[in-house]
């Protein structure tokens, strides 16, 4: 790696492509945009089969809102021990980081143990996506949510290894920034499916 | 932002710049506060606690009502985690993470509100072939009108 500064000849084009300050962020934040855009058209699935029973059952039938309300919850708490993480990161405090993450993986953990069981409950009943158009949006919907929580377990649960490898190092900050958005972002479309999917469609 | 003459300028700065961005801490984590993470959690908690509430508590409001009420909480809870989690604001990443962020906006919003307008319209007009017709869904649904409501087009 040169250094252009220190370079006796003038140099007249840049040999590097410019990279703006902090790209690897404004990346991840496009990446998330772009999933918003997944998650938007699975919305407005779900917005036009939702009333499609075919004459099964309904979500009114089906949703069962405290478990929904405890789900939410586990999630919410999720981000804040997340954030209290990030900033124990910023004080370069290891075995604290490393704390608070295991906390906010099993509370992601009760909540896709939850959603599992709302799922296998809904299966044995006969109402799972092959019912009707109303359960297949849902699945569709709710169950690519859950992935994504999923992963991003698998996400926290590898870098809770790195970081208790290597410490915290510029890389593994950046990376544990990158989780931060995406599971914040999580939570984030989370709030879409309890509103409109489980609470307005409870009220059916 | 990434034309040449950018970078040509930029040049005698390369000793404070990140090139790679691979040594740097996450620039925008400053932001990140106890302060803000708490305020972001109670506003958060309050806001998913009252639609939970109007639905699961007997409120007399009418049903129209606690639907608009549950959506306006919902939005109003995003904009709370975008700025109290995600920390975004105009200032962050020279605003091109706002930009992005509007920009989605915009899409989703066409979306959202498109496929629900046109297929409402559609399914107005394709009524009387569809299977919604039938007995049993007329049983299930006693509030389906008789006839299209929608202007029939040909």
């Amino acid at each position: 790696m040169t250094d252009a500064s220190s370079a006796t000849a003038p140099q007249f084009f840049v040999s590097e492509e410019d990279h703006p300050d902090n790209g690897v962020m404004l990346g991840f934040w496009l990446y998330l945009m772009s999933d918003c855009l997944i998650f938007a058209c699975l919305f407005a699935c779900y917005a036009v089969y939702g009333q499609s029973y075919a004459a099964g059952p309904s979500g009114a039938d089906l949703f069962n809102l405290p478990l929904i309300a405890v789900s939410t919850a586990a999630l919410l708490l999720s981000s804040i021990t997340y954030g209290f993480a990030v900033l124990e990161m910023l004080h370069q405090r290891k075995d604290a980081v490393l704390k608070w993450l295991a906390v906010t993986g099993c509370l992601g953990l009760a909540f896709l143990g939850l959603e599992l069981y709302e799922f296998a409950h809904m299966v044995g009943e006969g109402a799972g996506p092959d019912r009707s158009a109303f359960l297949s949006s849902f699945f569709a919907l709710v169950g690519t949510h859950g992935l994504h929580v999923t992963f991003g377990i698998v996400w926290l649960v590898v870098l809770m290894v790195q970081v208790n490898k290597f410490g915290l190092t510029g890389d593994n900050q950046r990376r544990l920034a990158c989780l931060s958005m995406f599971w914040h972002f999580l939570d984030l479309v989370w709030i879409g499916v309890f509103s409109f999917v489980y609470l307005i469609g409870s009220m059916q | 932002m990434s034309s040449s003459s950018d970078g040509r300028a930029g040049g005698h700065h390369d000793e404070s710049v990140f090139v790679h961005g691979t040594e740097q801490g996450p620039a925008d984590l400053p932001h990140a506060t106890r302060k803000g993470y708490i305020t972001g959690f109670v506003l958060s908690v309050i806001l998913t606690i009252v639609p939970f509430w109007l639905v699961i508590g007997d409120v007399s409001l009418n049903k129209f009502a606690i639907v608009m009420l549950i959506l306006g909480f919902g939005v109003v809870q995003i904009f709370v985690h975008v700025v109290y989690f995600l920390h975004m604001n105009s200032q962050s990443e020279q605003g091109w993470n706002l930009m992005a962020f509007l920009f989605t906006l915009i899409l989703v919003t066409i979306a959202l509100a498109g496929s629900i307008w046109i297929m409402f319209n559609m399914n107005l007009n394709m009524m009387p072939m569809s299977p919604l017709y039938s007995e049993e869904a007329r049983a299930a649904m006693p509030e389906l009108p008789l006839q299209p409501q929608g202007e029939r087009k040909h």
